[in-house]
């Protein structure tokens, strides 16, 4: 095979890599909106807030160290001790659950029934509040995470696919983290489906997806069901702020991940879950190939816009995305 | 009823009724494989009620839907004042003279009244952006103009207390006047009103009875209406099409409408065999 | 006793839809004007101008843009920050291809070319809604942004990527560059404001603004009543762009002097414009107003006592005021989603019955 269709295909592997990561902060998004109509613009933030709290409790940093500091003059940053990954997570996860908890009681509750538009610049609020929380709580300097994931090239995949091209070619470059992290976004999905398709809660949440009314005249507990709905995302987003956290540090851009879900979501429909993978899968192997053909001519970074303009393209012709349901407007 | 002919006819307490207005032929209206209406034909004269009923499901306000131009016909086509009409956008539509209220009313919540009826004058208002931005010379002078037409309009409807009031605090039976009001507003030739009188209660129905009435009898406007409640049905309407699962099953003045056994069936219900 | 409109009758429909149709509220204005004009200009100094009145000017500028848009035509954007840049560069690009045309043209000029670009952007909302709008908005932003960073031609092919405004007077007294008088920013800025906001408000209150609002509170029905979307749609992005391109000229000549897109009309610039409206209130010119002054005095104030007046750490008192705004967004859209312009008329209605008030 000649080495530059090679190296095109390198490209869309780790087009696929990153897709699958987009897909995974995609999901939370569908989940959210699924069961509560409410377009979540905090996803990334959470993500954000969760990987800085792994951390922090790995790091056995003191909560709102800067703030004490600044407040009573004293100067103390760590307790001094360091917990294992698995106990930080277990403890990042329940915290995860109490913000949902705290999101249900002071903004959602008391937003039942406006518009959507309205639901969506609460949750902007919302991530401008957590930000600057986790910042507050844990400082903003880029920290590093680490729960033990695989690192580095992969050089099984290296040594068996060098046979495959010429004297240049090596072999596809693909990063062990990605394959960890394509697995276990398959993980998710197949387990969130038999949640949701199998368990009680799952069926009651489908039920409150497709009519809140009706869900509550059967007596399903709306409140209940957001608290669940919202702490599963906040699991996705700490799933999510793992992945990229290990990539590439706990750092804001972190939360800008949630701007390239967007995207993600106009092409797979909001409330399909097959959407926002295969959604994140087109908008990551489109990117990074337009990048590696198109972009050396316009001067690069391409990847800022791309999702965004295709998403666009693409709603102008199928409005309802991928796999949504055709809109049949009512008077 | 003397004889019907496609020039008019005089009704049964001695009006005169114009020719057609409007006349619907053989339309046909399909969403993906479930068939809305099925071939239905039937005309509008100028002047008269004329009142569309049926079961529910029926199709009636998916008729509605396609004088009003919200849906196009798969097949069949639509003639206003004689000539056949163009696939055209609804607001295209309301531009050739047809007004309408809805079903569940479909006002502009955060406006107050005045500016709802004012918005229903939208395709009379003839100044440009340039003279709106600087208020000057035409688009004052069209403001206060329609500003007169509406406050006429408002007396009419007996609403000038509330003519400031957002209409999202008004009660139901004032909303539905209102959105009667911004229906008038456009001076339309004719009007299509979707259950005007459905969840009022008795006084209310009185009081849209008469605003019905006074409209055809004041402004000459010829009326479409559905409705649900009968007795309104027949004391209002000069003649009646009646619908029953997408198909037309009876046409004519109430009294011959009452007779019709397709219709009684269709309302009794009769087991389809 | 003061606050009363009893006694003041209209005899014509003209003075019952007036801007202030209470003399009270009439006389307020005038003396705001009067304040605004006549007295701030001779007190103002450069710390004053640069931090709270400059921007405020040309952030309320573009607060009524994105309040024409959003609010009074419901169609969200988010990418108010990408067409204050298109405003800017315009105005940049005519400022050096055209020196000896006024600066107030080119700024003018530059408000036409965002509207433009504006349109272009507003297509697809006649096709898509809600948020899926706001995201395609996104688009904008991040084109947009990444355009002016990439193509030299915008920035002349300076070596640094930025663009500085030239020297411009108006009148003969000097409005840009590094030299000018903190009352002749202050005063251009001023007189854009007060002439924008009063075009704004003939337009909301009247059949263009009527059209916008009936979209936005029921596109489907607007349309079956004779609005026309595509028209209403597009007019409410063409002004809103033009007002956006204006504040962005003005953010860019006037108040920074020199500008590196991504740092200047980033994403966040979108938010804080969307958060001024919101506090401020959604359909309402004043709402922006209050709005644009809340969100830039803010950080001031926060500033002045948390890292001057306590001493705490600049980067804390940053991330106290990404809390304090958020939380803010969010009390606001429960308790009070039309904002302080809401919380305003409230008071006045009750002001206006004290002190008997049944």
């Amino acid at each position: 095979m000649p080495d530059q269709l090679l190296f095109a295909m390198e490209v869309m592997l780790n087009g696929l890599m990153a897709g699958v990561l987009y897909a995974l902060v995609a999901l939370g998004f569908v989940l959210i909106f699924k069961a509560s109509g409410i377009f979540n613009y905090a996803q990334g933030v959470m993500a954000l807030f969760a990987a800085l709290t792994l951390v922090g409790l790995q790091e056995g940093q003191v909560p709102f160290a800067h703030l004490i500091n600044a407040i009573f003059g004293t100067d103390i940053h760590h307790f001094g001790w360091h917990l294992p990954a698995l106990v930080a997570i277990i403890l990042t996860i329940g915290v995860m659950v109490v913000l949902a908890i705290i999101v249900e009681k002071f903004v959602l509750k008391h937003l039942v029934n406006q518009e959507p538009i309205i639901l969506f610049m609460a949750t902007i609020g919302l991530a401008y509040f957590l930000e600057g929380f986790g910042d507050v709580m844990w400082g903003s300097e880029i920290k590093m995470l680490d729960v033990g994931l695989p690192q580095g090239a992969s050089f099984w995949v290296e040594e068996n696919t060098a046979w495959l091209g010429g004297e240049g070619f090596y072999g596809f470059f693909i990063d062990k983290l990605d394959m960890v992290a394509a697995v276990v976004a398959a993980l998710l999905v197949i387990s969130l489906t038999i949640f949701s398709q199998y368990s009680k809660q799952g069926r009651a949440l489908r039920a409150v997806a497709d009519d809140h009314q009706a869900a509550l005249s059967v007596g399903i507990s709306l409140r209940f069901i957001w608290v669940l709905v919202w702490s599963i995302a906040g699991f996705v987003a700490l799933v999510a702020g793992i992945m990229w956290g290990a990539k590439s540090g706990v750092q804001f851009s972190l939360s800008l991940i949630a701007l390239k879900a967007l995207p993600v979501l106009m092409l797979g429909g909001f409330t399909s879950i097959p959407g926002a993978i295969v959604g994140g899968l087109i908008i990551g192997v489109g990117e990074k190939l337009f990048e590696f053909t198109i972009g050396p001519m316009v001067g690069g970074a391409t990847e800022n816009w791309f999702a965004y303009v295709l998403a666009l393209l693409f709603l102008v012709f199928r409005p309802q995305g991928l796999f949504g349901e055709k809109i049949i407007e009512r008077v | 009823m003397n004889k019907m002919t496609s020039e008019g006819y005089t009704t049964a307490d001695g009006r005169k009724i114009g020719g057609t207005l409007m006349e619907m032929k053989n339309i046909t209206l399909r969403f993906g494989g479930v068939v809305a209406i099925k071939d239905i034909s039937f005309d509008i004269h100028e002047g008269e009620i004329r009142a569309i009923i049926g079961p529910n499901g029926a199709g009636k306000s998916s008729m509605l839907n396609v004088i009003s131009g919200f849906y196009v016909p798969s097949e069949g086509e639509v003639r206003f004042r004689g000539q056949k009409r163009p696939q055209m956008r609804p607001y295209q539509v309301a531009q050739q003279g047809i007004a309408r209220t809805f079903q569940n009313i479909a006002l502009f919540k955060g406006m107050s009244t005045l500016d709802n009826i004012m918005t229903g004058r939208i395709t009379k208002m003839k100044s440009n952006m340039a003279q709106q931005a600087l208020w000057w010379g035409a688009a004052q002078r069209e403001e206060d103009e329609h500003r007169e037409a509406v406050e006429k309009i408002i007396d009419f409807l007996e609403i000038q207390a509330i003519r400031k009031t957002p209409v999202g605090r008004l009660p139901y039976g004032l909303q539905k006047r209102v959105e009667l009001g911004r229906a008038l507003a456009a001076e339309p030739k004719l009007l299509l009103l979707d259950e005007p009188m459905a969840g009022m209660n008795v006084e209310e129905k009185e009081d849209m009875s008469r605003f019905i009435l006074d409209v055809n009898d004041e402004f000459g406007t010829t009326i479409a209406l559905i409705e649900h409640d009968m007795g309104v049905v027949m004391d209002l309407s000069d003649r009646v099409v009646v619908m029953d699962y997408g198909k037309k099953i009876g046409d004519g003045t109430p009294d011959e409408v009452r007779g019709n056994q397709e219709v009684i069936d269709a309302y009794l219900g009769v087991s389809h065999d | 006793m003061f606050y009363r409109e009893a006694g003041d009758f209209k005899t014509s429909y003209g003075s019952d839809s007036q801007t202030f149709p209470i003399k009270f509220d009439r006389m307020r204005y005038y003396v705001v004007l009067v304040v605004a004009f006549g007295v701030v200009p001779f007190i103002i100094n450069d710390y004053w101008a640069n931090a709270v009145f400059v921007p405020f000017l040309i952030y309320a500028i573009a607060a009524i843009g994105l309040n024409i848009l959003t609010g009074y035509c419901g169609q969200l954007s988010l990418g108010t920050g990408g067409f204050m840049a298109v405003g800017a560069y315009a105005c940049y690009k005519l400022m050096t291809a055209f020196p000896e045309v006024s600066i107030v043209i080119h700024v003018l000029l530059a408000g036409g070319v965002t509207a433009g670009v504006g349109v272009l952007f507003g297509l697809p909302s006649l096709r898509i809604k809600g948020f899926y709008l706001a995201v395609a908005t996104l688009a904008a932003q991040f084109f947009l942004v990444w355009l002016f960073n990439k193509v030299p031609w915008f920035y002349n092919n300076s070596a640094s990527g930025q663009i500085s405004a030239p020297e411009r007077t108006v009148f003969g007294v000097e409005v840009t560059g590094a030299n000018t008088d903190a009352w002749a920013k202050y005063m251009i800025c001023l007189v854009f404001l007060v002439v924008l906001a009063w075009v704004a408000r003939n337009l909301t209150r009247g059949t263009v603004g009527r059209s916008w609002m009936a979209i936005r509170d029921m596109d489907i029905a607007a349309e079956i009543i004779g609005v026309n979307p595509l028209k209403a749609k597009l007019t409410a992005f063409a002004v809103s762009s033009f007002f956006v391109g204006v504040a962005g000229a003005l953010f860019f000549s006037v108040y920074l002097g020199a500008v590196e897109v991504g740092e200047a009309f980033g994403i966040n610039k979108s938010f804080l414009v969307l958060f001024m409206i919101i506090l401020g209130g959604l359909g309402s010119i004043f709402g922006s107003l209050a709005g644009a002054a809340f969100l830039v005095l803010l950080p001031v104030l926060l500033k002045n006592v948390l890292v001057g007046g306590l001493g705490w750490p600049t980067d804390l008192a940053a991330h106290l005021e990404l809390m304090i705004v958020g939380a803010l967004i969010i009390v606001f859209l429960i308790a009070e989603p039309h904002g302080m312009a809401q919380l305003w008329r409230i008071a006045k209605e009750k002001l206006r019955l004290w002190p008997f008030p049944h």
